[in-house]
């Protein structure tokens, strides 16, 4: 496992200086005389990097305890609805005009906090009741996801004018196209205390490997862990959608990339996924930045569900054959 | 060095049963589908909150004791022989230090291996649990419970997936535990195994205790017929009987 670690922090180190090069206008590091080199560098690209960075080791992170948390290999940060919540906060902002500056993430942070005020409230009754706890929280997580999909839809088919209209469905494509230093400084403490919290939650995680009762006879206690995945998953997930918008199956992927490569015990999954998380949001950034198409460059979200969706298929059609 | 259920009661499941356990023992729960035996092995575990009555370790609360020394106390083996990741058996039984707040590869090494030890599983160490058959399964997990230490060993329906070498090899497990001084707890559906290996049975009869004392007294064929309601003969000799159903 180390070794997967070294290797994945090897090859950030490797992209992240290549990656800020690559761009509508490529950066010859050996010729100082590409005009505004140091703004486009420090201004644009170094925070666009950071931002892949950060938004890609939350969802792969969320990701990869969401898989463990439900015991299950399909399974996706997006289940708890709270980037659906964060989305509708977005929503929100455009719709009534103020999406400008801070209000826009600050709105969606709000969403996703509202999402996990919920989920507390469902999840302290869903384990009153004894047994079936994981999957009553997580319907209720669904319903969420659901509700806020639905008032979304409302939002965009109610917006006050087309304008709004067209800027909400581009924004909800997902996207690190023209972000700034702000979006960095919002996403980036929010995400790393998520991983933290969920790196708490690793052992009980681990113990869940064996079941519900199993993991409650070595001690996990399931409301703590229940609090810890809405913490983690709501600060990394809900802070990845603030910034970025909706990007789906990074989440899903990244575990399963990585798992073969571990001991598979969720715990040992959580740094590595949220390592290759980065290097994949990175790396596909990069080729959104450089694949050329008219009217503007092709949508983080899109092509990141371009090939997830593939992938997905090819994963349901392996595990039908018990192999996953 | 007691674990003893006071007055428990579970709506529809348990109805005022009261036992008490002892270290050194292998004590078997038997009784028809329904009669509640996974319900009180799990309030013996502490899994499972009864209405009213208690569960005493030692002489105090289990529910009272806080989850992570419970389950250094009380190893529970659930029916279920689920592992949700594809981990090697070493992995597997590693996680059985998770109340001693290990859990990780190396931690409580010695435990880890002297449970492997006890498994035979040494040769298995490194193998995916996908690639075991079910009789290897079954001693990994057992393992994973022995990895802990505990000194209360519960096991729900242990030799139910088992062919008739791997059951007779996993029961001789459980009275070396025994006789190492573990308390041994096991919901058995076979009669003959009950009798035959257990120092002592409790039956259930529709959540209710129904009888308690040595096999023989126990699983007596007037309790055979009045609880389960089939006819049934006990042949052979003690250690080596066999059950033959009569109507």
């Amino acid at each position: 496992m180390t070794r997967t670690v070294a290797l994945l922090l090897a090859g950030l180190v490797l992209a992240l200086p290549a990656s800020l090069l690559a761009g509508r206008v490529w950066i010859d590091p050996f010729d100082p005389t590409t005009a505004h080199a140091a703004t486009i560098l420090l201004e644009l690209r170094l925070p666009r990097a950071l931002l892949a960075l950060v938004v890609g080791a939350g969802l792969g992170a969320a990701g990869a305890a969401m898989q463990g948390y439900l015991r299950n290999p399909l399974a996706d940060p997006g289940l708890f609805g709270i980037a659906p919540s964060a989305a509708l906060g977005a929503v929100l902002s455009f719709w009534l005009g103020i999406a400008a500056g801070w209000t826009l993430p600050l709105l969606a942070l709000a969403g996703a906090a509202g999402a996990m005020a919920l989920l507390s409230l469902i999840s302290g009754r869903a384990s009153e009741s004894a047994g079936g706890g994981v999957a009553l929280f997580t319907l209720a997580g669904m319903m969420i996801a659901s509700l806020s999909g639905a008032l979304m839809s409302l939002a965009i088919s109610l917006s006050p004018t087309p304008f709004a209209m067209s800027e909400i469905v581009t924004w909800l494509m997902g996207a690190l196209a023209d972000r700034s230093w702000r979006e960095v400084w919002i996403a980036a403490p929010l995400t790393l205390a998520g991983i933290g919290v969920l790196a708490l939650a690793g052992r009980s995680l681990d113990a869940l490997t064996l079941g519900e009762a199993a993991a409650r006879s070595l001690g996990v206690e399931p409301r703590r862990l229940q609090a810890l995945m809405i913490a983690g998953v709501g600060l990394t997930v809900g802070a990845s959608v603030a910034v970025a918008g909706i990007i789906g199956f990074v989440g899903l992927i990244v575990p399963h990339l990585v798992r073969p490569l571990t001991d598979r015990r969720p715990s040992s999954l959580l740094l590595p996924s949220a390592l290759a998380g980065a290097l994949l949001l990175l790396l596909a950034d990069v080729v959104c930045r450089v694949l050329p198409l008219a009217g503007g460059e092709l949508r983080l979200g899109i092509a990141l569900s371009l090939v997830g969706a593939p992938f997905f298929l090819h994963l349901l059609l392996r595990m039908r054959r018990g192999m996953a | 060095m007691m674990l003893e259920a006071r007055d428990l009661r579970l709506a529809g499941r348990l109805d005022s049963v009261s036992a008490a356990f002892r270290p050194g023992e292998v004590t078997a729960i038997c009784g028809p589908n329904g009669a509640g035996k996974s319900s009180l092995l799990a309030a013996l575990a502490g899994l499972l909150a009864p209405d009213a009555g208690a569960v005493l370790l030692d002489g105090a609360p289990l529910a009272a004791l806080p989850p992570r020394e419970r389950a250094r106390a009380i190893g529970y083996l659930p029916q279920s022989a689920e592992v949700a990741w594809d981990v090697s058996v070493e992995t597997l039984v590693t996680l059985g230090r998770i109340p001693w707040g290990g859990g990780a590869p190396g931690e409580g090494q010695a435990a880890i291996d002297a449970a492997l030890a006890a498994m035979d599983l040494d040769e298995l160490r490194h193998r995916p649990v996908s690639r075991l058959s079910g009789g290897e399964r079954a001693r990994a997990l057992m393992a994973r419970v022995l990895a802990t230490g505990p000194r209360w060993l519960l096991a729900d329906a242990p030799l139910a997936s088992l062919d008739l070498a791997h059951a007779a090899a996993l029961i001789a497990r459980f009275r070396d535990q025994a006789r190492a001084g573990a308390g041994v707890v096991l919901v058995l559906h076979d009669l003959a195994a009950a009798m035959n290996h257990a120092d002592r049975v409790l039956v259930l009869d529709r959540g209710q205790l129904a009888a308690d004392g040595p096999p023989q007294q126990a699983l007596a064929q007037e309790v055979i017929a009045r609880v389960w309601g089939v006819g049934a003969r006990w042949l052979g000799e003690p250690g080596g009987m066999a059950l033959a159903l009569t109507s």
